[in-house]
């Protein structure tokens, strides 16, 4: 009993202990996605806090709630004012739940970055330095122009995130430049691949007729090319998707692929420790938001990017 | 002495061996072992405990409900999803139907409540083990919540609760805190920090009690009263212990079970309702998870899973054991996805502590 219990004690230790790194100034940062655990994307923002808070000298902690619940994440958000860090990055994932803990935190006099998801408007409303982000209606608009400049009239879009309303947002924009109304093409496909591909592979027996397919992540993408494939349609259908991995580029350089939309989640990581280091430091600040997205990646620049994709694209 | 009930049990070790003496130890080690690794960090100054006493009250909320279903020998997988779903009825009646909130509050309590009294029905008409019949609703309810939140707002989250809730009564009661004065006076003599700027300024960063952690109070105090000192009580032991014995002498068996079922589905809308008052806004992925949670602290305050024993004292510190172990190993510093293996080792640990326990208490079994 001792032992175990000496052994639990000492492994604890180990583990709080390796989290402290000495440097020149040591700020305290701590980015709080809304991200669940399971959630690939977001290494490429933990890589570029480790890069930015190497540069500068500052001390970057990655959070977020396990199963995505974004109470759980207002939780944390509370949590972090509560150790008085130096600043503080979040995700405006939803701006009702999040009001209140991000605003305490801004009157306790914690400078506040606000990243990825969400609107320029409501970081301001909340009282952030900045937003740092790609805002997601505008996303989804320009990928329906893109599809409808391809000649697509019907689509689907697979959405594995559905509870977020950023992702319905993404649709909605994308359903509106093709000048359809949003119903039941929209896919609540869940996270789980084969169920994905299952869920996509029935809705394209079922509707003869779609031509164009969004998918919003990798999580959703993979396993969507994946019923292509299957279906004979990968290469044929306009295909586009949100964010970048290898696969992706895989198939982009393979024309299964049309595009992806890029928001260049290194700069939402990277970029908001530089600006509070320095905010901290020397009291500089730009002013005004800056756009990280979107950018779209084609088979036409798809070389340069695909070398660090899933670790810094 | 043949006869157990007249063995002298001297008065020590009837005060030490008790179903709750391992979350007891349990809770003073994660203490002191948070106060030597993460004492310095915010942690426990009035705004950090603030913080993992809110989440601990949460945890107890429905480890009330789930312990006392426990004991009577039943689990309620639906917990989670009922979280969700309570509080998507509360938002859609309220803000796209126009109902006033305390309405909507009271309907989402008699829905869920009937929708826990189906469960236990379903489980006592079926003799299905429950673990089934509540794996069941735990996706029909989450499937009916998404589908029910995109039908009416075509958005799988509902804001707009915290306007329509101003100035209700029951709103309050779930979502307010007491004690204003008393906090601001604590900020004022400097004891809590204030806001240094903005519309707050002055103001304490801790505004006061939340009622959350008074309905988790509340709930604790019923439960252990219900549990230990009325015929209810004893009677919640009995059906979980052996149905089939109790209902020989007597027992209500089925109406205890259904009762019991109501009334964890009446502590997941608590938390559903305490939740929606708070953030303003109810969604379809709220509660995933939450009644693996509950079953924990359950388990970890010393009940057993088979039913018949356990004690509410246990599953609430249970319910503070993993507040303050989830949100410490943030203050600490620690890597957060290593929050899963230390609830394991803990939950673990637990177990094999408390079974220990259990049979110095029940003689060996």
């Amino acid at each position: 009993m001792k032992k175990a219990l000496t052994a639990i004690a000492a492994a604890a230790f180990a583990f709080a202990g390796l989290s402290g790194t000495a440097s020149a100034e040591n700020e305290k940062f701590v980015l709080i996605s809304h991200a669940p655990d399971s959630d690939s994307w977001w290494n490429v923002i933990k890589n570029a806090i480790k890069v930015a808070g190497d540069q500068m000298g500052a001390e970057v902690e990655y959070r977020n709630p396990p199963t995505g619940d974004l109470a759980d994440m207002a939780r944390i958000v509370e949590q972090a004012a509560a150790t008085n860090p130096d600043g503080i990055i979040v995700t405006i994932a939803d701006f009702n739940v999040l009001k209140g803990p991000i605003t305490d935190a801004v009157d306790k006099g914690i400078p506040v970055i606000t990243i990825n998801s969400g609107t320029q408007e409501q970081s301001e409303e909340l009282g952030a330095l900045m937003h740092v982000g790609q805002p997601e209606y505008d996303a989804g608009f320009g990928a329906g122009k893109r599809a409808a400049a391809a000649g697509a009239k019907s689509f689907v879009c697979v959405n594995h995130y559905i509870t977020n309303p950023a992702s319905v947002e993404r649709c909605r924009g994308f359903a509106d430049a093709l000048g359809v109304e949003l119903g039941s093409q929209m896919i609540d496909s869940g996270q789980d691949p084969s169920e994905v591909k299952n869920k996509v592979s029935a809705y394209l027996n079922a509707h003869q007729d779609v031509d164009a397919v969004l998918t919003l992540g990798p999580n959703s993408a993979h396993p969507t090319l994946a019923a292509l494939r299957d279906a004979g349609l990968a290469g044929e259908i306009m295909f586009g998707t949100f964010d970048l991995s290898s696969e992706i580029a895989e198939a982009i350089k393979a024309g299964e692929i049309n595009f992806a939309i890029d928001q260049q989640p290194y700069l939402q990581g990277y970029l908001p420790v530089v600006i509070l280091t320095n905010y901290a430091r020397y009291s500089v600040l730009p002013s005004g938001h800056i756009n990280s997205g979107p950018g779209f990646i084609t088979k036409d620049n798809i070389a340069q990017v695909e070398k660090y994709a899933g670790e810094y694209r | 002495m043949s006869d157990e009930r007249l063995k002298q049990v001297s008065a020590i070790r009837r005060a030490m061996i008790r179903p709750e003496l391992g979350a007891i130890c349990g809770t003073i080690l994660v203490f002191v072992f948070f106060f030597m690794i993460a004492g310095d960090s915010g942690m426990f100054s009035p705004e950090g405990i603030q913080n993992w006493g809110v989440v601990s009250a949460q945890f107890a909320i429905i480890a009330v409900g789930a312990c006392l279903l426990m004991i009577a020998g039943e689990f309620d997988l639906s917990v989670g999803s009922m979280i969700g779903f309570a509080g998507v009825v509360i938002a859609i009646l309220s803000v796209q139907w126009g109902l006033p909130v305390w309405l909507s509050i009271i309907a989402a309590f008699i829905v869920c409540t009937a929708l826990g009294a189906l469960n236990g029905f379903l489980v006592i008409k079926t003799g299905l083990p429950s673990f089934i019949v509540t794996l069941a609703f735990l996706y029909i309810l989450r499937g009916l919540t998404i589908w029910l939140s995109i039908l009416t707002t075509r958005q799988t989250i509902i804001g707009g609760v915290k306007e329509a809730a101003e100035g209700d009564p029951l709103a309050w009661l779930f979502g307010g805190v007491i004690f204003k004065g008393l906090f601001q006076w604590l900020g004022d003599i400097g004891v809590i920090d204030t806001f240094t700027r903005g519309s707050r300024m002055g103001q304490p960063v801790v505004e006061g009690l939340p009622m959350l952690v008074i309905w988790a109070l509340a709930l604790i105090i019923f439960g252990h009263w219900l549990l230990t000192k009325t015929r209810f009580g004893n009677w919640i032991f009995a059906s979980g212990g052996d149905a089939q014995a109790a209902r020989y002498v007597g027992v209500p068996v089925n109406r205890v079970k259904i009762l019991m079922f109501m009334f964890t589905a009446f502590c997941a809308t608590v938390f559903a309702t305490c939740q929606v008052m708070e953030f303003g806004s109810a969604a379809a992925d709220r509660g995933l998870l939450k009644e693996f949670e509950a079953i924990i602290c359950v388990v970890i305050g010393g009940a057993l899973l088979t039913g018949g024993y356990g004690s509410v004292i246990g599953a609430a510190l249970g319910a503070l054991i993993f507040g303050v172990v989830q949100q410490g190993l943030f203050f600490a510093g620690a890597e957060s996805s290593l929050f899963r293996v230390f609830l394991g080792g803990i939950l673990i640990f637990a177990v094999i502590m408390n079974t220990y326990i259990r049979r110095m208490i029940t003689g060996e079994r």
